[in-house]
């Protein structure tokens, strides 16, 4: 495949024809927050907080879902885009309800160490406190939608590692959520084959093994890419 | 030179975040020779005074008198702190509001009378039980807040570094894990 050569943050680098601006710069050491980008499945650039500026575009583009072309001029760290993704962060706490202190991912959600990362010491907006539903029905698993942040990790680990389609988005906008089967409860979704993969793939405290307490639920994401590359590359490279 | 007039102040939260600050242990003694602890719950001062520069909330603002004593606290204070989640996100005491605008009613109705095992009603004394406001709050929707101090509790070490970058007339900065919630 021809290679493209292009810069991020003043770096020169060369990277395959089709790689996405995130594949490049991981390739090159370059680092940048991502929230919906999980390894192992497609992406979908629901997140923005991926978000780069690239030279002669007046949109910010998510690296994520964007692929580098020729002479493409990067920046991953500006003093605009630290204020998108702090707002974008702010957004997402103030959209469900995120009790760090009582939440089973406590310690080891990928929402909460973004937020401190990228200095959030505050919430600026209006927290809306929405009521959502419990959903404790399936024999191991628990979905809280409080936690949720509509990554879509699940939805697509269930769909396109495991297969089996169970979880998917309904609604729109801030009514959104996550359903199980045909928004019945998971308990009752025969399609669910009980993998637990949507649960290694949620970056929050919005899917957790039942029995989970404060700070528990902790997982191991490379599982997931160890199925994917064990089914794409045949290797089994643990 | 004059002692930094400093006050804590406990609205609605657990006390958790006055416990983390009396764990800066043998740090308070330093403190102690620094700064004049003007109101606190560890002090006996009834009224919150005048002319303070520093104040550490902790808690949300959760009912009327909350949110007086807050608007107080601004009118007199120099430079207010966020202190703790409940100060910072309105955290736990804000779970009621989940239940949509009159949670009041049916908290109180919970606790006081289905959970009641002798004499249930719900306590209505005017002047000595605040009414509950109908929508817990951080305390920077009710107030300006200059900075913030988030943790369930925050650790002593994180009240010791906010509380030296006072001391040394700098401005607060916390940064990475010292900013985690929870
Ligand atoms: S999911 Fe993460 S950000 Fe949300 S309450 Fe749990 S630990 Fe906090
Ligand atoms: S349940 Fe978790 S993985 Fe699924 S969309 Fe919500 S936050 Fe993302
Ligand atoms: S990681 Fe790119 S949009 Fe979420």
């Amino acid at each position: 495949m021809a290679a493209k050569t292009l810069t991020i943050d003043g770096k020169e680098i060369s990277a395959e024809e089709g790689a996405t601006i995130l594949q490049a710069a991981e390739e090159h050491g370059i680092t940048m927050p991502t929230l919906c980008h999980l390894d192992g499945v497609y992406d979908v650039g629901a997140c923005r907080l991926c978000l780069v500026e690239v030279a002669g575009t007046p949109k910010l583009l998510p690296a994520c879902t964007t692929r580098v072309t020729e002479g493409m001029d990067v920046k991953t760290d500006t003093e605009r885009l630290r204020k998108y993704r702090r707002m974008t962060l702010e957004l997402l706490f103030a959209e469900r309800n995120h009790v760090c202190a009582v939440c089973v991912a406590n310690g080891h959600c990928e929402l909460q160490s973004l937020a401190y990362s990228q200095g959030m010491d505050h919430v600026r907006y209006e927290y809306r406190f929405p009521h959502w539903e419990v959903d404790n029905t399936h024999p191991l698993f628990g979905m809280d939608p409080h936690r949720c942040i509509l990554c879509t990790r699940c939805v697509r680990a269930c769909w396109h590692i495991e297969g089996a389609g169970t979880l998917n988005v309904s609604g729109r906008s801030a009514g959104s959520h996550i359903i199980t089967d045909l928004n019945q409860p998971w308990g009752l979704a025969d399609s669910c084959t009980r993998c637990g993969k949507c649960v290694m793939s949620c970056p929050t405290g919005a899917l957790y093994y039942k029995g989970s307490t404060v700070s528990e639920m902790e997982r191991d994401r490379s599982k997931l890419e160890f199925i994917v590359t064990a089914r794409e590359k045949k290797q089994w490279i643990a | 030179m004059d002692r930094l007039k400093v006050a804590t102040v406990w609205l609605g939260g657990c006390a958790g975040c006055h416990m983390s600050f009396l764990d800066l242990d043998e740090f308070l003694l330093e403190l102690a020779d620094q700064i004049e602890l003007v109101y606190s719950p560890v002090v006996d001062m009834k009224e919150y005074p005048e002319n303070v520069d520093v104040c550490l909330i902790e808690g949300a603002v959760c009912n009327e008198d909350n949110l007086e004593l807050a608007r107080k606290i601004r009118a007199r204070t120099k430079v207010l702190v966020a202190f703790g989640d409940c100060a910072v996100t309105a955290n736990v005491p804000a779970i009621r509001n989940q239940l949509g605008l009159d949670n009041a009613e049916s908290v109180l109705q919970h606790a006081y009378i289905e959970h009641a095992r002798h004499n249930p009603g719900i306590p209505k004394a005017p002047g000595i039980v605040p009414e509950l406001l109908a929508r817990v709050m951080p305390v920077h929707e009710a107030v300006e807040v200059d900075y913030f101090l988030p943790g369930c509790p925050p650790p002593a070490s994180r009240i010791k570094t906010l509380m030296l970058q006072v001391l040394a007339g700098e401005t607060p900065k916390l940064e990475g894990a010292d900013l985690k919630f929870g």
